[in-house]
């Protein structure tokens, strides 16, 4: 239930707009500046999803000339929509990141044919050439960043069981589950990773009870993928067992229990493309990249993570700053035994096969549906 | 971990865990409700007062280190927001459940409004009694980890039951539920009866917020309740106004919500959306079985708007 939209920020955009409208003024004062536009989905202090977003607009309030302004808790509806024609008219961005995967088709699409001069960037990455130019998708692998998570796991575990709490069984989704496996089983050939989806990507108390069954099952090493990973870092914290973390650094949260995690680093992406930006550049409208383009990053790791783990991740890291790494390589079969990538065949990260994931690998236990 | 294999034991243990876990703002919601619509008037703000409680708790927590202060401020935090729906309904011609879905809504945004610095920051939680030092079964002592607000709402549940049967202010409650007139001819205001109804129901309610922002799952943000208390106003209807029954409907409700993820924890994976529904579709079953068009529901007061 999503009650709290009508924000200050609304309120006060309002009552400027009804006492200065007629002052046509204020707008020259902002002019030598860029304003650039965040709208998040949810709290952008969430330890999670947003909060990664908001720490990438926290970095390009840092350069100069630059003026964020920033609103959360979007809904993926027309609300979206009447958010960005505000920041358009009323606060005189030109560049907009609509944060959130549900914002593209159809609101983002119609705004960048309404608002041609405007610059739109959208996390998730469905742009197509059918799309207008001025508008652009960009997304990281952080299954990279999760492979490496894995083998740290993989160390770490003593009972070779890992859970994963996640929210739906969409490709973005497997394929972290199944990079984090195939990345425990490099360290631990036997491990197996315990998967449960909760059904939405913020549901704390299911979130809470998912954890609660794996640890009962004898999973000691958890991560995730919901939009809050909170809950189930310290649920499981509390249970003595270990935690990978996801979207942004939990160690916070669960200092003793915290052993690695997988992060978006927007805060590197982010003021890049303002420069490209301001420079006259244009930034490609399918943008992708891995731990090689600074688009995703791994935790640092926590005491309690062997010199063994830390060595062997920090090879296959390596191996991925320097582009020469695949994940996904055959033969590799499903938790049915179905071959799903055939021995021989490299899928590398931009390979559009991977986007349709719909498999779990060997050694997952659970079921996409 | 040195005993991991319980194997599908430990569904009807996750189903017993969450039983305990899950149910404290079922049971301290619907108790709560079940006293205001004992009194002949229906709260349906409560989800707003449970979530107002929740973020309140985690708030007094965090700022005073003491977990049992932000319990007593959910509290108060809640009568005084069943005070306000007391406070309009004793208005003439004032529909109490328009005020109770506006309340809901108020309650709600001024959590998610004002909650807002806390959804980062981590609050000292509500400690949890070890029941379980008798066993070495891990699972089993995680499970009985019990929190002592979960307690005390087993205990307000026979409470309440005798109290209504056998005590002054029970017979009071009572009377003003089944027929005002009757009150006011024992020359007792009604409108004072179910304002103090009212706020004893919303304080039990901000109590149920502070068990999940304190307790479990924990931690305050705003999907937290995701309809919890709306759900427990549901279950008095479905309890018969019952405190007794209240209490075994709380625990089946928490017990239905652990059992999506104890399934899929064991392999049981095909239809987890199901699974994830249990306790609406037990909830709509109940309904189904127990309903008649020939008569009023049995054990409904006769003053409440929707029997009426």
């Amino acid at each position: 239930m999503d009650f709290g939209r009508i924000s200050r920020r609304h309120l006060l955009q309002g009552s400027a707009a009804l006492a200065l409208g007629s002052t046509l003024g204020i707008r020259g004062a902002a002019a030598a500046e860029t304003t650039v536009g965040f709208i998040y989905v949810g709290s952008r202090d969430d330890y999670g999803y947003n909060q990664a977003h908001a720490q990438g607009a926290a970095a390009l309030k840092k350069l100069p000339g630059i003026k964020v302004v920033e609103e959360e808790k979007v809904p993926e509806t027309d609300a979206v929509e009447k958010t960005i024609e505000s920041m358009i008219n009323l606060d005189g961005a030109t560049l907009l990141f609509p944060t959130s995967f549900g914002y593209y088709n159809p609101h983002v699409v119609k705004m960048a044919g309404k608002f041609p001069k405007m610059h739109f960037e959208h996390c998730g990455g469905l742009w197509s050439d059918k799309d207008p130019k001025n508008a652009g998708s960009y997304f990281g692998y952080i299954d990279e960043a999760q492979y490496i998570s894995g083998i740290v796991a993989g160390y770490s575990t003593k009972s070779g069981k890992l859970g994963f709490v996640a929210a739906k069984p969409i490709p973005q989704v497997l394929r972290n589950i199944n990079a984090f496996t195939l990345g425990a089983r490099l360290a631990n050939p036997k491990a197996t990773t315990q998967v449960i989806f909760t059904g939405d990507w913020s549901m704390p108390v299911k979130e809470a009870e998912a954890t609660n069954s794996l640890i009962d099952q004898g999973v000691d090493v958890l991560t995730c993928h919901v939009d809050g990973p909170k809950t189930m870092v310290e649920n499981a914290a509390r249970r003595g067992a270990m935690v990978c973390g996801y979207h942004v650094n939990q160690s916070p949260l669960a200092p003793k229990a915290y052993l690695t995690g997988a992060e978006w680093n927007w805060e590197a992406l982010y003021p890049k493309f303002v420069k490209m930006i301001v420079a006259g550049e244009a930034i490609p409208n399918f943008y992708r990249g891995g731990l090689k383009e600074e688009i995703v990053k791994v935790s640092p790791y926590g005491e309690m993570v062997s010199a063994e783990a830390r060595k062997h991740a920090d090879d296959v890291k390596a191996k991925f700053m320097s582009g020469e790494y695949t994940i996904f390589k055959g033969p590799i079969a499903d938790n049915k035994g179905k071959t799903v990538i055939a021995g021989g065949t490299d899928r590398g990260q931009q390979d559009p096969e991977l986007e349709k994931m719909d498999y779990l690998v060997e050694g997952v236990i659970g079921a996409t549906a | 971990m040195a005993d991991a294999s319980l194997g599908l034991w430990t569904v009807p243990l996750a189903v017993f865990g969450g039983a305990i876990r899950v149910s404290t703002p079922f049971l301290f919601v619907s108790l709560g409700e079940c006293i205001t619509e004992r009194s002949g008037r229906i709260n349906l703000g409560l989800e707003g007062t449970l979530v107002m409680g929740a973020m309140s708790a985690y708030g007094i927590s965090y700022l005073s280190g003491s977990p049992w202060l932000g319990v007593l401020a959910a509290g108060v935090t809640g009568a005084l927001f069943g005070a306000l729906h007391a406070g309009i309904c004793s208005l003439p011609r004032v529909n109490d459940i328009a005020v109770g879905i506006a309340l809901m809504l108020l309650g709600t945004g001024l959590a998610f409004f004002l909650g807002k610095p806390l959804i980062e920051p981590t609050a000292a939680r509500l400690p949890a009694i070890d029941f379980g030092w008798w066993s070495d079964i891990p699972q089993l002592r995680a499970a009985l980890r019990i929190n002592v607000l979960f307690l005390i709402g087993v205990a307000i549940a026979p409470l309440l039951y005798w109290a209504f049967r056998t005590t002054r202010w029970g017979l009071l409650i009572r009377t003003a539920g089944e027929s005002a007139d009757a009150a006011r001819a024992m020359g007792h205001s009604v409108l004072l009866i179910r304002l103090r109804a009212t706020m004893v129901g919303g304080f039990l309610a901000g109590i149920g917020g502070s068990f999940l922002s304190l307790f479990y799952p924990g931690s305050w943000n705003e999907g937290l309740s995701s309809g919890q208390g709306i759900t427990a106003v549901a279950l008095v209807i479905f309890a018969r106004w019952d405190p007794m029954l209240c209490l075994w409907a709380s625990l089946a409700f928490g017990g239905a919500a652990a059992l999506g993820p104890a399934l899929q924890s064991v392999g049981i994976t095909s239809g987890y959306h199901l699974f994830n529904a249990a306790p609406y579709i037990l909830t709509l079953a109940i309904m189904i079985i127990t309903c008649s068009p020939k008569r009023t529901l049995t054990g409904a007061p006769a003053e409440l708007s929707i029997t009426r």
